[in-house]
């Protein structure tokens, strides 16, 4: 066993691991901390991926020895609260770009990074970026738009197409076909 | 106004992007205090005879509580497919044979879940090789068993008594056959297959997984285990995706409950992905002929389909998928005459299930592949084609060839949005330069028309709505929402009568004692049943409350109306909250819904690829679909539905294939292998909106959840092969990879490939 001191979101933790124990483990097994997943063996999938002083690393891909003494941000201490999300977080939730829920920690804490690396990106240079974290449910398409509107652009002008069915402004109200008559109950 | 069709962001949301999402592999429960950690022993071979099991060292080993072989578990190989043959039965850990790469063979639990891997590696197994049967022909040829009792690899058949009509394209002037391969995909959700269970002093077994359907999970467990259904507790927590390989249960959440029962301790099983993806069920699997015929105008006039369709080892939903691409075989076209027939196989493979579509888009991928076959052959435009043999507006109800009773439906109407954004004619006009001026970077065009069927398996659902006295709501559903967003949506339609916000709607799912009845969320079924029975369930407890209304405020019920959560009478300040009449006497309904039939959906996508004919590599540039699934509850959610659905239908185009090589190893094992796409390989979707009513329930709404995958899939292969079908190619097998694309190009050229028809007609 090997003694680690790993700050978690701010808060100083420690315990005796095996050396063989991966970063995700701990800090979801030792720590407590859920959000962050595993999703694959090959470090492909990217559901772990995690801030390490500041870069988004891989956890499965990481042992928790060797984040001893440096700092890791998860999707937990991002956000206060699910009244006061993280800006990252809000914008996924605005363009709907999340739908299991399950790669969002990963892809979320993959944004943070990319947009301090590339405040404001290009949909390709977004699309790149994310390569390393896979979605099932979303198709990317609406996780490119949250990552877009993180960025502080227009989701609709950097995307440069129709992506809405009609071009509501992102996050606005707009009253879909069929139940725009009548319903008015 | 109405909350209907607005663009409400999810209430789930907060929690998931703030604390994370709570699945199987989360869950902190004193119940499961102390719980052991299950892990399985697989079969590294496909086919073979198990000689000998040594678990005598893996006992020893640090932590091991329990090392369990078939031997020990006392019950009864299950059948897990009613219709299949009844020698067809899988053991819950092989005993004397396994059947495909990953079957569980031994169980291993240990306090510890690091050490489970440690105490597996010592387990010793012999075997005894056998041959693999994994080519569906070879499977057909019955050389090899894989069931020796069965005597044959079919598991069942659909049309196989009568022989095909050997004059059903008589009168036709170009008959077209090709055989085609609707490949194997992985279902691939995120988070992989994962239960817990205890048993309590009460006898009773709680089971917590990961699934699309806990009440179907709950039956099948209980009859698995042969106890009674009272006796188990299902409960679904969030599910990290299931499109469709989560419908019920899997056989390891029943070794999860007997080993739980055995240990007399809680057990917790969290899969790998590579056990996922050698023993979770796939999709699709088919290899199909089809046959179409018609006039030299454009005519089709007879189409014959024949499915071999790969069951895997041990036949379960997939076996019965067949019966879905047969009835949804001529799609949306006006066919004279149609035939199919569909023989399901075992082989030395994963088994096959339901994959987003489920049966349906393997008809679409035939008859479109069929209808681009047919048009080439005629030297007529793809578009021009479709458009000739449509089912026109005045001809619905519909009911096909294939037997499907189409309730609404405008496929014109789509294919010409499709076709009029997507800017069909200069695409053609740039794709004909590009083919002249023999540029390598060619332009590829796909159209396909597409309906489907949904809410085609269940069409009755529950709801269960109540008022509290403090104001909020509780809407109990028998839907089993995974991605999909069923607490916002269901919460939108309790509202839409209720008129409380919806922040004070909670809707509760997946949880079988409280929810005894329900058939879960599977082929696209929810919102035209159980969102139904939400908006049902939610209009009568505004009249129930009316009625309590009118003798407490001693007013006419029709005089009565309900506004923002307060029964009023109109024209007065007079009225009573409905939280004041609930805290007077509990103000609840429950209520089901039955549709009574299904709904087909429809639509129209356009795929355009820009496709290199050096390397191979074809790229979607665009795609403009029209999804008509009726009224749109929610855009955002709506949109969200079809966005992955279309991905999931390029990949299968461009992407995906679970392989196996001829032993039957699978080569896909992991998501380093498997073609899972990422944002890179994908572009933006241009999404066009039309919404087509059905009169099977009063909101007019169809299913949503499968229709991209379904249209995607052949627009994109049919733009793949566009690209270089002015070199001779006619078909390319998905997934179109630059490998096949390159051989295909080569082929043709090898055979003299004639350039054919690059002055073709434009729509």
């Amino acid at each position: 066993m090997t003694k680690v001191q790993i700050t978690v979101n701010g808060e100083a933790t420690a315990a005796d691991v095996e050396p063989r124990l991966l970063l995700a483990h701990y800090l979801r097994d030792t720590v407590g901390l859920k959000a962050t997943n595993i999703g694959c063996d090959t470090t492909s999938c990217g559901a772990c991926t995690v801030l390490l002083d500041g870069e988004s690393v891989k956890s499965c891909t990481l042992l928790a020895v060797q984040a001893d003494a440096q700092e890791v941000t998860t999707m937990e201490g991002l956000s206060a609260d699910g009244e006061h999300l993280h800006p990252v977080a809000a914008a996924f939730r605005a363009e709907h770009g999340l739908q299991c829920g399950f790669c969002t920690p990963g892809m979320v804490m993959a944004t943070v990074s990319l947009l301090k690396e590339n405040p404001t990106p290009t949909e390709r240079e977004i699309r790149e970026g994310l390569e390393g974290n896979l979605c099932r449910c979303t198709g990317y398409h609406n996780i490119v738009r949250s990552v877009i509107a993180a960025s502080g652009q227009d989701p609709d002008t950097v995307q440069g197409l129709n992506g809405h069915a009609e071009t509501a402004p992102s996050g606005g109200v707009e009253v879909a076909p069929g139940f725009s008559t009548g319903s008015d109950s | 106004m109405s909350i209907m069709g607005t663009r409400v962001v999810r209430t789930e949301d907060p929690q998931f992007l703030s604390r994370g999402a709570t699945y199987t592999d989360d869950l902190i429960d004193e119940r499961l205090t102390g719980a052991l950690h299950l892990t399985l022993v697989r079969s590294p071979l496909a086919h073979a005879r198990i000689t000998a099991i040594d678990v005598e060292e893996a006992r020893k080993a640090p932590g091991v509580a329990a090392v369990i072989t078939g031997a020990d578990i006392d019950l009864p190989a299950a059948l897990l497919f009613p219709g299949a043959d009844k020698n067809m039965v899988r053991s819950w850990l092989a005993a004397d044979k396994v059947r495909f790469v990953g079957e569980p063979v031994v169980a291993v639990l240990t306090e510890e879940a690091y050490q489970g891997q440690d105490a597996a590696d010592l387990v010793e197994i012999d075997y005894d090789p056998l041959p693999a049967v994994i080519d569906l022909r070879a499977a057909a040829t019955d050389e090899v068993l894989l069931f020796e009792d069965a005597g044959t690899n079919t598991s069942n058949g659909m049309g196989l008594d009568d022989a095909f009509d050997e004059n059903f394209f008589d009168g036709c002037d170009v008959v077209v056959t090709k055989e085609i391969v609707n490949q194997r995909v992985a279902a691939a959700s995120l988070e992989t297959r994962a239960a817990s269970a205890v048993w309590g002093g009460d006898g009773r077994l709680t089971l917590w997984c990961s699934t699309q359907a806990a009440q179907g999970a709950k039956a099948e467990v209980a009859g698995w285990l042969g106890v009674e259904a009272d006796l188990v507790h299902v409960i679904t927590p969030d599910v990290g995706g299931g499109f469709g390989a989560k419908i019920g249960a899997d056989p390891e959440f029943a070794v999860v409950a007997w080993l739980a029962k055995h240990t007399g301790r809680p057990v917790r099983w969290n899969e790998t992905r590579s056990e996922n993806m050698t023993g979770m069920v796939q999709g699709r699997a088919q290899l199909q002929t089809f046959t179409i015929g018609g006039t030299k105008d454009g005519k089709v006039l007879a189409y014959r389909l024949d499915v071999l369709q790969d069951a895997g080892a041990y036949p379960r939903l997939g076996a019965v998928l067949p019966m879905f691409t047969r009835m949804m075989a001529p799609g949306v076209y006006d066919i004279p005459k149609v035939e199919s027939r569909a023989r399901i196989l075992v082989t030395n493979t994963t088994s096959i299930a339901a994959y987003r579509g489920a049966g349906r888009p393997e008809a679409t991928a035939a008859i479109e592949r069929a209808m681009d076959m047919f048009a080439l052959e005629i030297g007529m435009d793809a578009a021009e084609v479709r458009r000739r043999n449509l089912i026109q507006p005045d001809q619905f109800p519909f009911t096909t060839k294939g037997g499907a009773p189409y309730d609404s439906g405008e496929y014109e109407k789509a294919l010409d949005m499709v076709l009029e954004a997507s800017g069909y004619t200069g695409l053609r006009a740039e794709q004909k330069r590009r083919r002249e001026a023999g540029e390598v970077v060619q332009l590829g065009i796909g159209v396909s028309v597409f309906v489907e069927i949904t809410g085609g398996g269940a069409f009755s659902e529950d709801a269960s709505v109540q008022v509290h006295p403090d104001g909020t709501v509780t809407v109990l559903t028998g839907t089993s929402p995974h991605g999909q967003g069923h607490a916002t949506a269901w919460a939108m339609l309790a509202n839409e009568h209720l008129g409380i916000p919806i922040d004070k709607i909670t809707v509760k799912h997946g949880d079988t004692d409280l929810i005894p009845r329900g058939s879960g969320t599977m082929g696209s079924r929810s919102l035209q049943t159980g969102g139904v029975a939400v908006y049902k369930a939610a209009g009568e407890l505004v009249e129930l409350a009316k009625q309590r209304a009118a003798d407490l405020l001693e007013a006419n019920v029709d005089d009565l109306e309900v506004v923002e959560g307060r029964v009023g009478v109109k024209g007065t300040d007079k009225g009573v909250t409905l939280a004041e009449l609930a805290g007077k006497e509990e103000l609840k309904v429950d209520s089901v819904f039955d549709s009574g039939a299904p709904t087909f959906p429809f639509g129209a996508h356009v795929a355009v690829v820009e496709l290199d004919t050096e390397s191979g590599k074809a790229v979607v540039d665009k795609i403009i679909t029209v999804d008509d699934a009726g009224p749109v509850l929610n855009p955002l959610l709506c949109e969200g539905q079809r966005h992955g659905g279309i991905a999931q239908g390029i990949s299968q185009a461009l992407l995906e294939e679970v392989v196996y090589d001829e032993d039957g190893n699978p080569l896909t094992a992991t998501f380093a292998d498997y073609g899972f796409p990422s944002a890179a390989e994908l572009p933006s979707f241009t999404l066009l909106d039309m919404a087509t009513p059905t009169h099977l329930n009063p909101l007019g709404v169809k299913g949503i959840g499968e229709a991209g995958t379904i249209g995607a899939t052949p627009a994109v292969q049919s733009a793949v092969v566009d690209a270089v079908s002015h070199l001779g190619v006619r078909h390319i097998d998905m997934p179109a990879s630059p490998l096949r694309v390159w051989e295909a190009i080569e082929a043709a050229r090898s055979e003299g490939g004639a350039p054919i028809d690059t002055a073709r007609s434009t729509s």
